[in-house]
């Protein structure tokens, strides 16, 4: 519009039809233009453009109708929201304007940003481009059932990623949707931000925890992770993401009863949204690149966070962040094994027990295979907060307990002949069952049960291992 | 129309290539399916007397209605006892 005034209304809205009088009377004398969102048909006595497409609504940026916009040499030069009758005074230059009508009344929101219409839009008239091709439907199509036929889900039904979902999930970071995370094996197909959002999408993400699943794709992506060796492996293991710091509370993530289970929205789509990820961009499905021979319930994702309020330091904090920040520490995991103790009443007997179990991830008489995480649960928790234990004498305690004679490291032809344990704690040459760094303690779980949880993992760094990588959100 | 974003890598076809054509027969069983159109059963009457004469084993089967996907009794009863399905299509 070049000079004079246009103003959005729509007939589900009072105050749009009270100033109806006040428009014909400004229409007589000024140049305006009355965008109609809704019902056009509705306004006989005014020259009316028709707006159901929302397109004017849209350019405009409107957000509450009616709302008056005046231009002058094709610029706008002043905006009025809703009903005032002061600033429409002065805007139309008419006078006196709605002298029944109160001096002031607030508007109804735009139809143009209403929710569901808005996403709408916003793809319509090219505020987002996606970079990924259409799947087009048939009209008699299921769309749940075309993501199984095309072999995009895990076998669970996905949410369909349509263009305006996956434009939510966008909102949920301020990273640009053809930002390239990293090359996604086995395929090594380059990893968009954009497809993260439409895996999240499948998964039954909110937007709010995609910068989860974003870090957490970051971290799988370091090639210290080794990625393509824990997709391609034989071995039970999957990723498993851990969270540290506000976000956990910001999202709503579980840390309590039943954590490494089922039930709590982010928990469950966010290590889903990881797996589909891997799954569809980089091509890893079971029974072709991946190769595990009995692979593990946890690989339809695997995601949970760590109870921060023990006297324990972190996760986070173990591996070189502050409490302020948010972090997601990514493992090759297994699925966990209950470590039950109901009699111990102090740490030392309580380390005995747990390293009893210890001993017997991935062979009771191999040393050094894989690394492990514990999940200290509250009532264990609680034996070594009395006795003031901290996470690092507990730590050492049990990397003391898990020593294992140097004989029993053997091949597996020669193990069942070695596996006198009450010999091996005599041998004078005892090693380590873990790495310096490979037992790794966190605290979680449900406030009773006198239970620990260990979670064994795939091959530690070594040639073709793995190394938990932490990223911050 | 409804559209989905495309989840994957996009190193396939959105337009599903057919499955690669057995390169043998032998040892192989053969499903000769009809639809229930005329003179299916003639064509198919043909077919499994030239695969039989090959010492290709033949099992036959047969829809209830041209008109209609098949059942899925039926279909899961092909795909458990044949490698290999021939369907006499149209009249």
């Amino acid at each position: 519009m070049k000079d004079g005034i246009a103003v959005f209304v729509k007939y589900d809205c009072p105050t749009c039809l009270m100033v109806v009088p006040v428009l014909e009377k400004i229409q007589k004398t000024v140049e305006m233009k009355v965008f109609v969102q809704d019902y056009p048909e509705k306004f006989p006595s005014l020259m009316v453009e028709d707006d159901r497409e929302l397109a004017e609504s849209y350019d405009y940026n409107i957000e509450i109708v009616p709302t008056l916009v005046r231009f002058e040499n094709g610029a706008e030069i002043e905006r009025s929201v809703g009903w005032e009758r002061s600033s429409w005074e002065r805007m139309s230059q008419t006078k006196p304007l709605g002298d029944a009508l109160p001096s002031i009344r607030p508007g109804c929101g735009s139809l143009s940003v209403e929710s569901g219409i808005a996403e709408k839009l916003a793809i319509k008239f090219g505020e987002v481009k996606f970079s990924s091709r259409l799947v087009s439907l048939g009209s008699l199509e299921d769309d749940i059932e075309l993501c199984f036929e095309k072999s995009w889900t895990d076998g669970l039904p996905v949410v369909p990623p349509t263009a305006e979902r996956v434009y939510r999930m966008l909102k949920g970071t301020g990273r640009k949707a053809d930002e390239i995370i990293g090359m996604m094996p086995p395929n090594n197909i380059a990893c968009t931000v954009e497809k993260v959002a439409v895996n999240a999408v499948m998964a039954g993400c909110k937007p709010e925890f995609l910068p989860v699943v974003l870090g957490a794709v970051e971290a799988v992506l370091e090639p210290d992770f080794c990625l393509h060796g824990l997709i391609a492996t034989t071995w039970f293991s999957g990723p498993m993401v851990i969270v540290n710091g506000k976000i956990r509370k910001t999202i709503g993530m579980n840390w309590k009863g039943n954590v490494l289970g089922q039930g709590n929205r982010a928990n469950a789509t966010i290590g889903r949204a990881l797996q589909l990820t891997v799954r569809n961009v980089g091509g890893g499905k079971p029974q072709e690149v991946d190769q595990s021979t009995f692979g593990s319930p946890l690989k339809f994702g695997f995601c949970f966070a760590e109870d921060e309020s023990t006297p324990w330091t972190t996760l986070a904090e173990d591996r070189g962040f502050t409490r302020d920040q948010s972090t997601v520490t990514l493992f090759s995991a297994d699925g966990p094994v209950g470590c039950v103790d109901q009699n111990s009443r102090e740490p030392a007997s309580l380390v005995e027990s747990i390293a009893g179990s210890l001993k017997m991830v991935n062979h009771v008489g191999i040393a050094n295979a894989s690394d492990v995480v514990v999940v200290i649960g509250p009532e264990h928790g609680r034996i070594f907060d009395e006795a003031g234990w901290t996470k690092e004498q507990a730590v050492e305690a049990l990397h003391q307990a898990t020593k294992m004679s140097e004989v029993s490291d053997l091949k597996m032809t020669t193990l069942a002949a070695k596996l006198d344990d009450s010999k091996a704690r005599q041998s004078k040459s005892m090693i380590n069952k873990f790495r310096k760094n490979g037992l790794t303690l966190i605290r979680a779980g449900g406030d009773a049960g006198l239970f620990s949880a260990i979670i064994p993992g795939w091959l530690m760094k070594g040639e073709t291992g793995t190394e938990p990588i932490t990223k911050e959100i | 129309m409804q559209s989905l974003l495309d989840p994957t890598g996009e190193i396939e076809p959105v337009i599903r290539s057919p499955i690669a054509k057995p390169d043998m027969l032998e040892g192989k069983t053969l499903g000769l399916l009809d639809i229930s159109k005329a003179k299916g059963d003639i064509f198919l009457d043909r077919l499994e007397e030239l695969f039989s004469a090959r010492g290709v084993k033949v099992r036959r089967y047969k829809k209830p209605t041209f008109a209609k996907p098949a059942p899925l009794k039926l279909i899961q009863e092909i795909t458990k006892e044949v490698d290999i399905v021939i369907e006499g299509l149209a009249d």
